[in-house]
């Protein structure tokens, strides 16, 4: 064969393998996503479901409620800790961050990204579980709040650095004293940015597992007092699909979708809300 | 009478120094994440301080794991770790950097726009969902047509031996690789986008085809990225909880083949941490989950300078 031809086809056929393999990616997300909806969305269709509490097998009528009130409650306290500090985390690194101490900071929040979540669930349990002698939802929270930490601190410090240099020089040209430069002049200007970095890890942290197996438990009934235990979306999905019974398997797909769909609609939220303000900026 | 002046005899008045409150109280607040990862580290040390007194460093290298006599090794548990992930890795590697390269293309930008945003919500999903999907879809599909074909005819090869099971190394690792893939693609796209545009211009003008640029210009010139994006994904897989528990089956040993059930350092804290009793049970379970984060901290920490070294030096 001509071997310009040869070489052509070479690359023609890496090319369409290429694409095969991208195609084949998608798979995987179109599957997750139709079994998600089609044995989830029967089970939580149902009017009990977002209503009742669990019920024992084989008496119909059972709900989560409990754990969606409870996943609210437990992420809501993570993020009460982890959005503020990471905030100021963030904004310390934007305004000062050329130093070896912001270095260090910025390792820490890279590396405690990619720490195992379960290590942070024994951490937890190690610190407010054993001394409290009893589970806990908040020992829960501040698991979860040390794996959102990293992801706030990070995107607030990009979110603020890509706030032009003009407005703050024309703050500091007015006399305002620097904090009121950051806090009142860059942070709103930046909001749009912190606003999507805690969103999506107040996403990544509803359906975190591993942190709340020995700190939060679980619990059957509805409970909303955050030193005792409580139930959680992922709890029930990862402990009820392990068990032989159809109701109880219902119950974990019906609150997988939930936890689907809640994680999908902050994420594109939040895509959203940074598309909007990147185009704003680019008006400028 | 005029004297000259000697300027190094006047009082020289010193700079006032301007007490950035401001910054004090940032900086003391960013001080949390270094803080808690360092007391992670030392509380898990502390927890884990009876079975590392009494095992010493043969717990690492011990292959038994019995709770009723107190006889506790590691080995089973990193061996099933580093399995998993190692074949996730081989699996998810070709297929993350073609999407990166698809991705990374010019033109078409709304489709790859679209693509790329799929596999990046492919990252969004809890891994509890994984972990549902896969036992109930992924590893059924797995036996029937992945491992039972295989191990009918390629079973004389040791690692691929029979008979399959459901729960498995195979199936755990396709999961993995499922949930690294985004992490991979998504730097490796960055990383292959950084690649200078004068480099793939002056080998399309020498007359290279498509393949030959991406093969000898552009995977070469991103390959310390690429590795870096594979580290970062590793370090993932290590560290990956409730999907892998709930498909690999659960049992301490370390079989032959990769079609047989096992166990790893994170499944079995997550599965055995809430019965275990006694102070040496619970800090073996503990010893291992300090093994599982100081191996993830150093395969992050390469990464990360993988990654930013890779950075810089496109950058100049």
């Amino acid at each position: 064969m001509n071997r310009n031809l040869w070489r052509r086809f070479k690359s023609t056929t890496a090319l369409s393998i290429i694409y095969a393999l991208t195609g084949l990616a998608l798979v995987p997300l179109a599957l997750v996503l139709w079994y998600t909806v089609s044995r989830g969305l029967p089970a939580a269709g149902h009017p009990d479901f977002l209503t009742n509490v669990y019920r024992p097998v084989g008496i119909p009528g059972a709900g989560i409620s409990h754990a969606i009130a409870g996943t609210g409650i437990i992420v809501g306290l993570a993020s009460l800790i982890a959005i503020p500090i990471g905030v100021i985390g963030g904004i310390y690194l934007a305004e000062y961050g050329t130093g070896r101490w912001a270095g260090w900071v910025r390792l820490a929040s890279d590396v405690l990204v990619g720490t195992p979540s379960i290590a942070l669930g024994l951490f937890a349990y190690a610190l407010l579980v054993v001394p409290a002698h009893h589970f806990s939802a908040i020992s829960g929270s501040i698991a979860l709040s040390i794996l959102m930490l990293p992801v706030v601190v990070r995107t607030t410090e990009s979110a603020v650095a890509l706030i032009p240099v003009g407005l703050r020089e024309s703050g500091l040209a007015l006399g305002l004293p620097r904090w009121r430069v950051s806090l009142q002049l860059i942070l709103p200007a930046a909001t749009a940015g912190v606003v999507t970095g805690a969103l999506l890890a107040v996403a990544r942290a509803a359906g975190e597992t591993a942190p709340l197996l020995f700190t939060t438990f679980g619990n059957n009934l509805f409970s909303t007092d955050p030193t005792h235990a409580m139930a959680a979306l992922p709890l029930i999905v990862f402990r009820y699909a392990l068990t032989p019974y159809k109701d109880l398997q219902d119950l974990a797909w019906g609150s997988a979708f939930v936890l689907v769909s809640l994680v999908l609609i902050v994420n594109l939220a939040s895509r959203w809300i940074l598309r909007r303000q990147l185009r704003m900026a680019a008006s400028l | 009478m005029a004297t000259s002046v000697d300027s190094t005899q006047l009082p020289v008045a010193r700079r006032p120094r301007i007490v950035d409150r401001y910054r004090r109280v940032t900086a003391f607040v960013s001080a949390v994440a270094p803080v808690a990862l360092l007391l992670i580290v030392l509380v898990l040390l502390q927890q884990a301080w009876p079975t590392i007194t009494q095992f010493g460093p043969a717990f690492l290298i011990h292959s038994n794991w019995n709770p009723v006599t107190l006889d506790f090794g590691a080995l089973p548990f990193i061996y099933g770790t580093v399995a998993t992930s190692a074949i996730a890795i081989a699996i998810a590697l070709p297929v993350g950097v073609g999407v990166s390269l698809v991705l990374a293309e010019p033109g078409a930008q709304g489709i790859r726009g679209a693509i790329g945003t799929g596999i990046e919500l492919l990252a969004a999903i809890p891994s509890v969902v994984y972990g549902i999907w896969a036992l109930f879809v992924l590893g059924p599909f797995s036996l029937k047509y992945l491992e039972t074909p295989i191990t009918e005819h390629l079973g004389f090869i040791g690692f691929l031996g029979g008979p399959p099971r459901q729960s498995s190394f195979f199936t755990a690792s396709l999961v993995l690789a499922i949930m690294i893939l985004p992490t991979l693609a998504a730097i490796s796209r960055d990383v292959i986008r950084a690649v200078p545009r004068g480099l793939r211009e002056s080998s399309v003008a020498l007359g290279a085809t498509w393949w030959e640029m991406t093969w000898r210009v552009v995977l070469p010139t991103a390959r310390a990225g690429i590795f870096g994006a594979t580290i970062l994904a590793l370090g993932r897989a290590l560290g990956e909880t409730v999907a892998v528990t709930m498909v690999i089956g659960n049992r301490p040993e370390i079989p032959a083949s990769i079609f047989s059930p096992g166990y790893t350092l994170a499944s079995v804290i997550a599965n055995e941490f809430n019965e275990a009793t006694g102070v040496v049970y619970t800090s073996a379970l503990v010893e291992l989950g300090l093994v599982l984060i100081l191996v993830t901290l150093t395969v992050n920490l390469l990464a990360l300078l993988l990654v930013r070294s890779t950075n810089t030096r496109m950058a100049t």
